[in-house]
């Protein structure tokens, strides 16, 4: 099956006084249409830049410094403004993080809608007016809300408005960030749920850029984890849950508590993320690492393929002898 | 039993909104809670369920409407001269959820704990102060003390900010820490460390912590007792184990249940109707009825009270707590 969406080593720098700061290091992956991947790291490690990046959407000091993106067989890093312009929402529509911002405050939702559908060309008033009632439908929403403001409706229902906007023209891709890390667990939950539903109705690809491991679990087809830029591992969800193999993957998992099982006193990640313009030599992540070797200071290692896996770390290069992949981190306690 | 150190009776506060017609929001209603030495308590809700309210009412940014509360047994709001009320919000400070905006971006962090010791402990020379700043910083895990007290606030990243700000509330000598949503700001990774900082207060320092959240599963990792509130009321509390294992109340079944847990099978979600609470003039009643799945005749018409469960566990439920006959009203905290 060819893939919707194909990314090969997509670079972006921010330029700045120093220098440039690699934000974005040559990541590469393919999305098949109707695939759930899940794109994780912590604040600062390019996440967004990568999904800014994908939907063209990088605005100074941020730019595109190699790479391609190909979207249904088309590279969109050569096309021009006009052509991403029919692109964008018909075929690809992105779900902000805070729809509070990405909503316009002073309009209605449904005057929002109606802009968007008449930019790519729809004039027929009843037409517009039946597909916005019908995508707030979709989401679990009232459709008389078409004539609300923003602020009249609660932070749960903007988010699900802001993905009903995105599905107005039937996008083979939406691309999300963090769209629920403004809402509670309990609306969080509802709005995961309800985009999983949609995309089994539906049929659309989603990269749904996170924070929080935990909550793409049950909802991801596939986890790319990234660290300073780079792809570090990239598994199918279950596999990844049950036996991470980087040791930052180890450590995102072991840095949340858990309502169930026994409890376990939890060490998360020591230190903080590098500063992506002063990069450690060698591996990026050897300054937090508990696996750290001399070995891991001298050379970056690259993305190796470890069975169906992808992984950027020495303990599975074939030269060190003697070292196993490490056992899963799972709920071993550090102290009783 | 340990002493009570903080006691809320009847705590309220509505704040009038909506001009000529004077409707009134009520944020908390009614809350009776306590807290007592050495333990971790946390408040766990969703946004707009008045868990900041209290957290403002207890360090007295807000008065209450109604209500009192107690601080070793004597009512705060007897509290009238400078500095006693100096010493109550020194016993009792707060930890804000924004390491980025509650730090001043002008001072560096040794100027900005050696003040606050200025005010609150003035029985400190120059040299001890400089050396109980060291002190706090070193137990909140930043070190070494000397060189973080010459950085300033954007030098720090956002976890080292919140350790700052738990640096300055420990310098105080404090009873009690409430700490509104401290690690929600966080990066996943970097939250569990400030849990444990936490967790090491109590132990070492002695000190209480009310850790206000809406992260059930980080209540559980710190907290001793957790209390749960919805629309203004408290709806359940108890100790933290018993709640989570056993929880009476729907709502703290439904929080449960919407928790992001790997290690969790993959369930069947409950429908939740994901109406936002009514608290602008919310009359009698049960305030979660309209997306409880128990939903009965009474609970509009009655707003249900706290029933005991077990020892120091009680829930405030018609389906599932339903009233005893002995009922033992009195009864405050464990």
């Amino acid at each position: 099956m060819t893939p919707v969406l194909s990314v090969r080593g997509l670079s972006v720098d921010y330029l700045g006084q120093g220098g440039a700061a690699r934000a974005v290091d040559s990541v590469s992956f393919d999305l098949s249409s109707g695939e759930f991947l899940a794109v994780v790291g912590e604040s600062g490690c390019g996440k967004s830049t990568l999904l800014f990046a994908i939907a063209r959407l990088l605005s100074p000091p941020a730019e595109l410094a190699g790479g391609s993106v190909t979207f249904r067989g088309i590279n969109m890093v050569a096309m021009s403004d006009k052509q991403l312009r029919a692109l964008r929402w018909s075929a690809l529509s992105v779900v902000m993080q805070s729809a509070m911002n990405a909503l316009n405050p002073v309009t209605s939702i449904g005057a929002q809608f109606a802009d968007s559908m008449r930019a790519h060309g729809e004039r027929d008033k009843r037409k517009i007016r039946a597909r916005s009632e019908e995508v707030l439908r979709m989401v679990g929403i009232d459709p008389v809300h078409l004539r609300s403001y923003p602020h009249q409706l609660s932070g749960g229902m903007r988010q699900r408005a802001m993905i009903a906007m995105a599905l107005l023209f039937s996008p083979e891709l939406i691309l999300m960030d963090e769209p629920t890390s403004a809402l509670d667990v309990v609306a969080q939950r509802s709005l995961m749920v309800q985009v999983k539903q949609l995309q089994a109705q539906l049929g659309f690809a989603v990269i749904f850029v996170t924070h929080d491991m935990s909550l793409v679990s049950h909802f991801s087809d596939r986890v790319l984890v990234m660290y300073a830029g780079q792809v570090v591992e990239s598994q199918a969800t279950q596999r990844l849950f049950e036996a991470p193999l980087h040791p930052y993957t180890q450590g995102l998992l072991d840095a949340f508590p858990s309502v169930r099982g026994p409890k376990a006193v939890l060490e998360g990640i020591p230190g903080s993320p590098p500063d992506l313009s002063r990069l450690p030599a060698g591996c990026n992540f050897s300054p937090r690492c508990p696996k750290v070797m001399p070995a891991c200071l001298e050379e970056g290692p690259g993305l190796r393929n470890v069975g169906e896996a992808e992984v950027r770390c020495l303990l599975y290069a074939k030269q060190v002898p003697g070292r196993r992949p490490a056992a899963p981190a799972g709920e071993e306690a550090l102290r009783a | 039993m340990p002493d009570v150190l903080l006691e809320a009776k009847g705590l309220t506060r509505h704040f009038r909104i909506g001009g000529l017609r004077g409707r009134s929001l009520h944020a908390v209603d009614d809350l009776d809670m306590a807290i007592s030495d050495r333990e971790v308590v946390a408040l766990v809700g969703e946004s707009g369920s008045g868990k900041s309210t209290v957290a403002r009412l207890l360090t007295m940014v807000y008065r209450p409407t109604k209500g009192e509360i107690f601080f070793r047994g004597k009512p705060v709001s007897q509290l009238r001269r400078r500095r006693d009320l100096l010493a109550y919000r020194g016993q009792v400070p707060m930890v804000f959820q924004d390491p980025f905006s509650s730090l001043n971006p002008a001072h560096t962090v040794g100027y900005v704990l050696t003040r606050g010791l200025k005010l609150h402990r003035r029985e400190l020379g120059r040299r001890e102060r400089q050396a109980e700043a060291e002190r706090v910083l070193e137990t909140v895990g930043l070190v070494p003390p000397a060189q973080v007290m010459s950085k300033y606030p954007y030098e720090l990243s956002g976890g080292q900010r919140q350790r700052v700000g738990f640096a300055q509330a420990l310098s105080y000598r404090p009873k009690l820490i409430i700490a509104d949503e401290p690690v929600s700001m966080l990066d996943v990774s970097i939250r569990i460390g400030l849990l444990n900082v936490m967790a090491r207060l109590r132990d070492e320092e002695m000190v209480s912590v009310l850790y206000i959240t809406h992260d059930i599963a980080s209540a559980r990792y710190v907290s001793d007792r957790v209390l749960v509130m919805y629309a203004g009321h408290l709806v359940e509390y108890g100790p933290v184990e018993e709640v989570l294992q056993e929880p009476v109340h729907p709502y703290t079944q439904l929080l449960l249940s919407a928790v992001p847990d790997p290690r969790a099978p993959l369930g069947v979600t409950p429908p939740d109707v994901g109406e936002p609470p009514r608290v602008v003039d919310p009359g009698e009643g049960c305030r979660f009825r309209w997306r409880c799945p128990l939903a009965a005749q009474v609970c509009s018409q009655a707003t249900p009270r706290l029933e005991l469960v077990s020892p120091g566990h009680r829930a405030a439920c018609h389906v599932n707590a339903p009233a005893s006959t002995s009922t033992i009203a009195t009864e405050v905290g464990s």
